[in-house]
């Protein structure tokens, strides 16, 4: 079970949230030159990274907003909290 | 040597001493015509049927621990085709008949039992999408039934289906041919066959990168040297992403850990296999008596394999909805499998970006059921540089097409 500190609401527990899978990923554009393969790329292929993701996660049954969590994929530690809208934090790649 | 009752009996009197190794742990040679890497049921299948069906036997099966020991070690052995799409419903129909006589093709009892099938409906809404899928199913040549609840009942008395209950049943499909098997035996028994003709299996030994000349896959560095490599078929599940980084492109996939749970032994109370759309539970009894069972996905993407605690409490809440009586059962062992699951719930078999690279992934939470028919038809995309009609549709090409073949939604099944 994670504990989650959700920016708005302080620490609880996993099942309160959802994942929104990964985050920070950009919408190609402009729309109408956009290849069908780039498309594919973006609504579909992910990194699938084994070590740490950035993760964009709903408070769903709590405050019902979005943020963002840096999470290590094989020991489930969170590395970072942050909001929606802040950049990617600089966390090592590991 | 051959297993019969006669070579059974002959061992029997000496003491079992003269069994001999079923597979030869070999060292890796400096290079292979094909290298497969991972050595679950669906890599051992494919090097089997290259060797027996196209003539490959200069291949490689490499495996990071032991053979069987990720996902066809960890799932909950249910085989079936109660698919929706008619390119679902080929290609599982497929794999189900070669399970059919696979303990006579292999020479190994992979004890497999088709004691049926139920998926269970709980309102009118759900008796009447099952009603589409059992037509669904017979319209694609797959026999299937739809049983009363008091049939329901005759078939699995120990069921609650009372009018109470908190998911109540108004029926079930059924798929007859549907059933369980052993798991173990079923990727020692492709290991041992494909040993036989000649594939060399190669445990502990985990692959760190590739190795290209001209754009084109030439060797796979590995944990024990390099191997040199014709051309790589790759067949690590959960691990594909992580596999595919190596090669350099991405994979429209997530890794999930799907848990798997054992009760204690039991005497014989569930002579079928259950599953319950409402929980997500599906249940059946092993042969020693232990309830075996699963229920979702856990709720986020993870490389674990152990498991999280609010999905442990839902299936064991799930199978107490079903079985009140089950509620003093004592739970024995829970574990969990990386599952690659891909956005419409359909596998990938494909070539890759890299030329003489194939892969074989995206089974998601349905792997064991489809290894005959996935190492099958990847056996031939890897021979003959071209996907196997049946698994034509399981391209990379239909994410750019929008072809998705979406069993996720269609189905109904759990995840």
């Amino acid at each position: 079970m994670l504990l989650i500190n959700c920016p708005f609401c302080g620490p609880r527990d996993e099942n309160e949230f959802l994942c929104g899978g990964e985050g920070h990923i950009m919408r190609p554009e402009p729309y109408d030159k956009v290849s069908a393969k780039e498309w594919a790329s973006y609504l579909y292929y992910q990194d699938n990274h084994k070590g740490v993701v950035f993760e964009r996660w709903r408070h769903a049954y709590g405050c019902g907003l979005w943020f963002n969590i840096a999470r290590n994929t094989v020991t489930h530690e969170i590395e970072a909290i942050y909001e929606i809208t802040d950049p990617k934090p600089d966390l090592e790649r590991r | 040597m051959r297993y019969s009752s006669l070579s059974l009996l002959k061992e029997g009197l000496q003491s079992h001493k003269g069994w001999p190794a079923a597979w030869a742990s070999r060292e890796p040679k400096h290079g292979y015509d094909v290298v497969i890497i991972g050595g679950g049921g669906h890599g051992l299948a494919t090097a089997y049927y290259l060797a027996k069906n196209h003539g490959v036997k200069n291949v490689a099966v490499l495996e990071r621990g032991w053979l069987g020991g990720g996902n066809t070690g960890r799932n909950t052995t249910v085989i079936r085709s109660n698919y929706f799409f008619p390119e679902s419903a080929a290609f599982y129909d497929f794999s189900l008949k070669l399970y059919e006589g696979l303990s006579k093709e292999l020479n190994f009892n992979i004890m497999l039992s088709q004691r049926g099938m139920m998926t269970l409906a709980h309102s009118e809404h759900d008796l009447e999408l099952m009603n589409r899928s059992c037509n669904a199913m017979q319209l694609n040549g797959v026999p299937a039934d739809m049983l009363s609840p008091e049939q329901v009942g005759k078939r699995a008395p120990a069921l609650d289906v009372s009018k109470e209950a908190r998911h109540p049943v108004w029926g079930a499909l059924l798929q007859e041919r549907a059933g369980v098997a052993r798991h173990d035996a079923v990727a020692w028994g492709y290991a041992r066959q494909a040993s036989a003709l000649g594939v060399d299996i190669i445990q502990n030994c985990e692959v760190t990168g590739f190795q290209m000349s001209g754009g084109r896959v030439s060797g796979v560095e590995t944990n024990r040297g390099v191997i040199g490599a014709g051309k790589v078929g790759i067949a690590v599940a959960g691990h594909s992403s992580v596999i595919a980084r190596m090669a350099g492109f991405r994979l429209p996939v997530y890794s999930y850990a799907l848990q798997a749970f054992v009760s204690e032994p039991m005497k014989p109370v569930l002579d079928t296999v259950i599953l319950s759309p409402a929980t997500g539970v599906y249940i059946s009894q092993s042969d020693k008596g232990e309830l075996v069972f699963g229920a979702a996905l856990d709720l986020y993407a993870s490389y674990a394999q152990r498991g999280n605690i609010p999905v442990l409490e839902d299936a064991a809440a799930g199978v107490l909805e079903m079985f009140p009586s089950f509620s003093r059962v004592r739970l024995l062992r829970q574990w969990a499998g990386i599952v690659d699951v891909v956005h419409d719930s359909t596998a990938i078999v494909d070539k890759t970006p890299v030329d003489g690279m194939y892969i074989n992934c995206g089974w998601g939470t349905g792997g064991f059921k489809a290894i005959p028919g996935g190492g099958y038809a990847f056996a031939h995309t890897i021979a003959e540089d071209d996907p196997h009609p049946l698994v034509k549709p399981f391209s990379f090409q239909r994410f750019e097409a929008g072809a998705m073949i979406d069993e996720a939604a269609a189905s109904g099944i759990a995840h």
